[in-house]
């Protein structure tokens, strides 16, 4: 039976605002499977953005959502989520959003391990402003504010979220669409803080002044060169130059924020 | 039964204010001189089951407290100069979307890290017009450890009730200073909830005041109760979704500004102090208002009529109440905390009917009542 994608686009919000070719609707398709798959309540699912392409993309799905400020998503998500612990809170972010201006936010969800799950649309520039430099890009990549090859070394968002204590890290590709539905699923339902890096294409602020240029050939670029993290630690270094390891980093069971204020604080504090 | 008295902080006294109130949610972050308040919200608000965080800066906390508000919970914040200026683009957020919550903001002596322990009154325009663009906003001053906690109470229900965010301005003198302070019991003080929606989900659109019990006050769902809307902050039509349409964003931006014309005389509150026969006007606000009050009784005991006008609710200003009294007195003087803030919107009230002079110290001590006393002797002998 086709997938019936109505369920969870509101009618009369489309057409999207992205570009043709551009990653971040087939990302969004990829989310609406798994939160079928997952068979979730509209009703009890909030999705927040913070700004940039990516973070469009609440106002096009029938739930709870909130289109906030460049790279405060988390921290608009993290009140929602206290205040109200049943929903599920679902944060999508660009690069830049996540990992720039956010990324404050991003380090401070991970150490608390607040059951948000974070998609990082992560394109490797700043799509929305027109292809400045994002704290993504690749070394010699050309931007706009980089025009003569960037030489400002990119953040590994895995290994950001890792190091901040993310209790679930993936990452996949924009081409992977089976394996990111999978991937979504599974953080979604993950008790704690989760954070998706999917390699995502931006051929028009990007592609646009890099190699390669094309919508289709940059999805080949995601599919040859993906590798499972199990065949890549089988591998030497030097053979992982440029390649993209993919699947579950990190996957731990903690303590997690709200779960330890209502069980633990609340009772303490009512106590005394 | 005798009521509960306490000897407490103006600090303490927002506490038991906001937990008077029902607040449920508090986001902060540390910063002298309003670190009392997440202190005593940390220790009290989960005994009522009410959640207190301490994010990682204060946009950080003012984002929380509004995404808190959005699940239909009470909220506030507090913090001091250079917190209040992190705040303003999510305060600026909050306005445009109409998303109750109360910033608490302990002026303290600046720009920048300026005088962290230092008196100040420096906010008040930052208050105004912190935030980018042309925006509703309510701004009240309190003057006592009582007040405080009357104010804190009237700021929630302000917001509750108007959908707008509402700034306490406290300073550093009555917020570190100790009163005595009656408790209100429950009951004895007004508390408003705001009001949800009156359609069902398929027809409740987040900005549509076609069938608001209060005129252009749009009635407000939570998320997680079955009505799914969505909050953006680019310019949005009724139904909460982006639009280019310069017709739709001129209404809906004149709409949230009215709304506070609309609503200004209950939000207004000024106290009248010897203004009855009084010969010169004293226009004044917060601690400073305090020496403003002596001054006048002191003045009266030396001969001249004196009298205070004093703003409680600073934003939006009550014109009418200078406008009068510019039109009795020889002048008046404001003293302030700060080169001179709300001088500015006296002057414009008293429009030219009488001088406007300030007494104005920004040398991290407070106004003296002998300040405000010299000024008006110096400009009484020049009549
Ligand atoms: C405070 C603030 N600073 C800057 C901007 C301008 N701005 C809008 S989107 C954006 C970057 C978007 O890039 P990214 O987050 O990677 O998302 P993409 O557009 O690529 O999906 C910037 C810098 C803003 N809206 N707000
Ligand atoms: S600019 Fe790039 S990221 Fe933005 S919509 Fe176009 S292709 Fe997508």
């Amino acid at each position: 039976m086709a997938f019936e994608y109505e369920k969870y686009i509101r009618k009369g919000t489309l057409p999207h605002i992205w570009c043709p070719g551009c990653g971040h609707g087939i990302v969004m398709k990829s989310l609406l499977r798994a939160i079928d798959g997952l068979k979730l309540d509209k009703n009890d699912i909030a999705v927040v953005s913070g700004i940039g392409c990516a973070s469009r993309l609440p106002g096009y799905l029938d739930m709870n959502t909130l289109h906030t400020t460049h790279g405060r998503a988390l921290a608009f998500a993290t009140g929602i989520r206290l205040a109200n612990p049943r929903l599920k809170v679902i944060v999508v972010s660009g690069d830049g959003d996540a990992a720039a201006i956010g990324g404050n936010h991003l380090i401070h969800a991970a150490r608390r391990n607040i059951e948000i799950t974070l998609i990082v649309f992560n394109n490797s520039i700043y799509g929305m402003t027109g292809g400045q430099v994002a704290p993504t890009t690749p070394i010699g990549a050309i931007a706009t504010t980089m025009p003569y090859g960037n030489i400002d070394p990119p953040f590994d968002i895995v290994r950001l979220a890792e190091g901040a204590g993310a209790t679930f890290v993936a990452r996949t590709t924009s081409y992977h669409t089976a394996q990111t539905e999978q991937l979504f699923k599974q953080a979604i339902m993950h008790k704690g803080f989760s954070v998706i890096d999917v390699i995502d294409a931006c051929p028009v602020q990007y592609g646009r002044r890099n190699k390669p240029r094309e919508a289709p050939d940059m999805m080949q670029v995601q599919k040859d060169n993906a590798i499972p993290l199990q065949l890549a630690q089988k591998k030497k270094p030097e053979e992982l130059v440029g390649k993209i390891i993919t699947g579950i980093f990190v996957r731990k069971e903690m303590p997690s924020y709200t779960e330890t204020y209502y069980n633990t604080i609340i009772p303490r504090a009512q106590a005394k | 039964m005798e009521k509960k008295a306490l000897l407490i902080s103006g600090n303490e006294s927002c506490v038991e204010g906001a937990l008077y109130a029902g607040i449920q949610f508090f986001a902060g972050y540390p910063i002298t001189p309003s670190s009392e308040i997440p202190e005593g919200l940390s220790r009290k608000l989960p005994k009522y089951g009410g959640v207190m965080i301490q994010m990682e800066d204060e946009i950080a906390a003012m984002a929380a407290v509004i995404g808190a508000s959005l699940t239909g919970k009470k909220s506030m914040t507090a913090t001091s100069g250079p917190g209040f200026s992190l705040k303003q683009e999510n305060l600026g957020f909050a306005s445009f979307n109409e998303i109750p919550c109360v910033v608490v903001d302990v002026m303290r002596g600046g720009p920048s890290t300026g005088a962290p322990t230092g008196p100040s009154q420096g906010d008040v325009m930052q208050a105004r017009w912190g935030t980018h663009g042309d925006h509703p906003i309510v701004a009240l001053a309190p003057n006592s450890i009582p007040e405080i906690f009357t104010e804190t109470v009237r700021a929630f229900n302000i917001s509750e009730k108007y959908r707008v965010p509402v700034i306490l301005l406290l300073d550093e003198i009555i917020a570190h200073m100790r009163e005595r302070m009656v408790f209100p019991e429950k009951g004895e003080l007004e508390v408003i909830e705001r009001t949800g929606p009156t359609v069902p989900p398929d027809q409740y659109k987040p900005f549509d005041v076609s069938n608001s019990p209060l005129p252009l006050v749009p009635p407000m769902a939570a998320y997680g109760t079955g009505y799914r809307f969505h909050v953006t902050g680019l310019n949005h039509r009724i139904d909460g979704f982006p639009t280019n349409n310069g017709e739709i964003i001129e209404k809906e931006l004149h709409r949230i500004m009215e709304k506070i014309d609309l609503y200004k005389k209950d939000m207004f509150r000024t106290e009248a102090y010897m203004l009855d026969d009084a010969e010169v006007g004293i226009v004044a606000y917060g601690s400073s208002a305090r020496a403003a009050k002596y001054a006048v009784n002191e003045l009266r005991k030396q001969g001249i009529k004196a009298g205070m006008l004093r703003y409680v609710t600073i934003w939006p200003f009550e014109e009418n109440a200078v406008e009068k009294l510019a039109q009795k007195v020889k002048f008046i003087v404001v003293p302030e905390l700060n080169m001179g803030q709300l001088i500015f919107e006296v002057e414009r009230a008293a429009k030219g009917r009488t001088k406007v002079h300030g007494v104005n110290r920004v040398n991290i001590e407070i106004i003296h009542p002998h300040d405000i006393m010299e000024k008006v002797k110096e400009l009484s002998h020049g009549i």
